[in-house]
């Protein structure tokens, strides 16, 4: 096959950002695992975590542009490079929300939290990891109805964080000592929320890789047919 | 959004090749052609060598007449005409639908006669200098050579000269032109200022150019048409759309490959 080196580069792209998605997937459960449990390490060590995913879409960045430099590439080859340069940012920006969680453990510190308040988060934490793995089968596959299938699914964390919120809302009613604690737990459900957003984001670049068109949440629930 | 290219209006199209075959003795050199070209827009042919690309810009002046094995069927239609008709004059045809080719070729007389050389010979009476003005001054080439208008065409640089040959054409008042790989024997500069002035040429003219450098297509036209060869060597039309959407979003896998650089 002609082009050998650029196909070697594309796919080296791709494998980057596979990686990179895998290790978010796992530091997600983590964060959430870290707050329930109160292990204050784990959730220290997911907060230094950070700095790798920071470089890492730098890095993404930085061979993407090499390849737009060297091999003027075209048509699908320019799309996956622009789909992967929005991937690699929405990807740091979940793990800025692991971080987000690390942190609310490390200032709830010694605290014990209410079960009440976390009851929903690993099954959020585990739908967002979901949500993540199949933008990322999407993306390997060029898979519109996949991406398409994986937008349509954020409504079922949008509900748990509401629930969540609801069971906030009433903890605070009863027990107003408990605010500061309550909201901070609030602030980790809504991390959650986002980060499963910032996948649909993802999903959006993958419709765009796969199909040439682009187009915003609801509005590509609305006007793209897979 | 840019409109389908085989979709406009009548008042929009400069030329239309409808079902062409041209053939050169009994060998199909090109097949089934039929596309529209946009008026004062810039239309790219690409494809790998023997598509039929450049047969096929040949045909629209009626350049392969020049070749005696040479037999076109189908209709080239400009104007609401046949250019292929009985009673048009090639000669005529090829005023009104010049050619610039890929090796600069002036003619072995002055820059000024050059340029005045087809106005005079289609018996062109008014002010002569003015002509030779505004067509040098319209191939951007005025400034360069306004102080040596009578020195051999041969003096001047290869990106000069290819100016020089588009003022020449621009002299005899076309309204399309068709460029034969107008770059390929230029530096990187040199190209760069053609396509320059292609993007000026347009307000005036039709350009319709053949090119190797699917960069150039890309970055020089409105239009991208891409040819492809079959098992019996004659090439056909595989896809033709906006430059934008074919160089982002191909819509057949063989346009796909070849843009990428992986067949071809």
């Amino acid at each position: 096959m002609l082009r050998e080196t650029y196909t070697k580069e594309l796919r080296h792209l791709q494998d980057e950002i596979l990686r990179m998605g895998s290790e978010v997937e796992e530091n997600l459960l983590k964060a959430v695992e870290a707050l329930i449990k109160r292990d204050l390490a784990q959730s220290e060590k997911l907060v230094q975590a950070d700095k790798w995913f920071n470089q890492r879409r730098i890095d993404i960045g930085n061979d993407a542009f090499s390849v737009i430099a060297t091999q003027q590439p075209i048509a699908s080859d320019l799309r996956l490079i622009a789909a992967a340069l929005e991937i690699a940012g929405e990807l740091e920006r979940i793990h800025d929300y692991v971080k987000g969680i690390g942190n609310i453990s490390l200032l709830i510190g010694e605290y014990e939290v209410p079960a009440e308040l976390t009851i929903h988060m690993p099954q959020m934490a585990e739908k967002a990891r979901f949500m993540l793995h199949r933008s990322l089968d999407a993306f390997t596959e060029r898979n519109s109805r996949l991406a398409y299938e994986t937008i349509k699914s954020d409504d079922e964390v949008d509900k748990l964080y509401n629930r969540t919120y609801r069971a906030v809302m009433n903890y605070m009613a009863a027990n107003p000592d408990s605010f500061e604690l309550a909201q901070r737990l609030e602030w980790a459900a809504h991390n959650l929320e986002r980060a499963a957003d910032r996948v649909t984001n993802m999903c959006e670049w993958v419709v765009y890789l796969a199909s040439g068109q682009y187009h915003q949440g609801k509005d590509l629930l609305k006007n793209f047919q897979p | 959004m840019t409109p389908n290219p085989n979709s406009f209006a009548n008042g929009d199209l400069a030329v239309e090749a409808r079902n062409m075959h041209v053939y050169y003795g009994p060998f199909r050199a090109v097949r089934e052609i039929s596309l529209k070209v946009k008026r004062h827009a810039i239309t790219a042919f690409i494809g790998p060598s023997g598509c039929g690309k450049s047969t096929v810009l040949r045909s629209f002046n009626r350049m392969n007449d020049l070749v005696a094995t040479a037999r076109v069927e189908g209709e080239i239609l400009y104007q609401g005409n046949n250019i292929y008709s009985q009673n048009i004059d090639p000669v005529e045809i090829r005023r009104r639908i010049g050619m610039v080719f890929q090796k600069p070729n002036p003619f072995p007389k002055s820059i000024y006669e050059n340029v005045a050389w087809g106005a005079r010979i289609n018996g062109y009476k008014a002010e002569l200098d003015e002509l030779v003005e505004s067509s040098l001054r319209q191939a951007a080439l005025w400034d360069e050579v306004k102080d040596k208008l009578n020195e051999s065409g041969y003096s001047l640089s290869g990106g000069q000269q290819q100016r020089l040959c588009i003022a020449r054409t621009i002299a005899v008042k076309p309204d399309i032109i068709l460029m034969d790989e107008p770059t390929s024997a230029l530096d990187p500069v040199a190209t760069l200022r053609i396509e320059e002035l292609i993007q000026e040429l347009k307000k005036n003219y039709t350009i319709i150019i053949v090119t190797h450098n699917m960069q150039q297509a890309a970055r020089a036209s409105d239009y991208t048409a891409f040819y492809n060869m079959d098992q019996d060597r004659a090439g056909y039309l595989v896809e033709y759309s906006d430059t934008n959407e074919l160089f982002t979003n191909p819509k057949n896998e063989l346009t796909e490959q070849y843009i990428t650089g992986r067949f071809g």
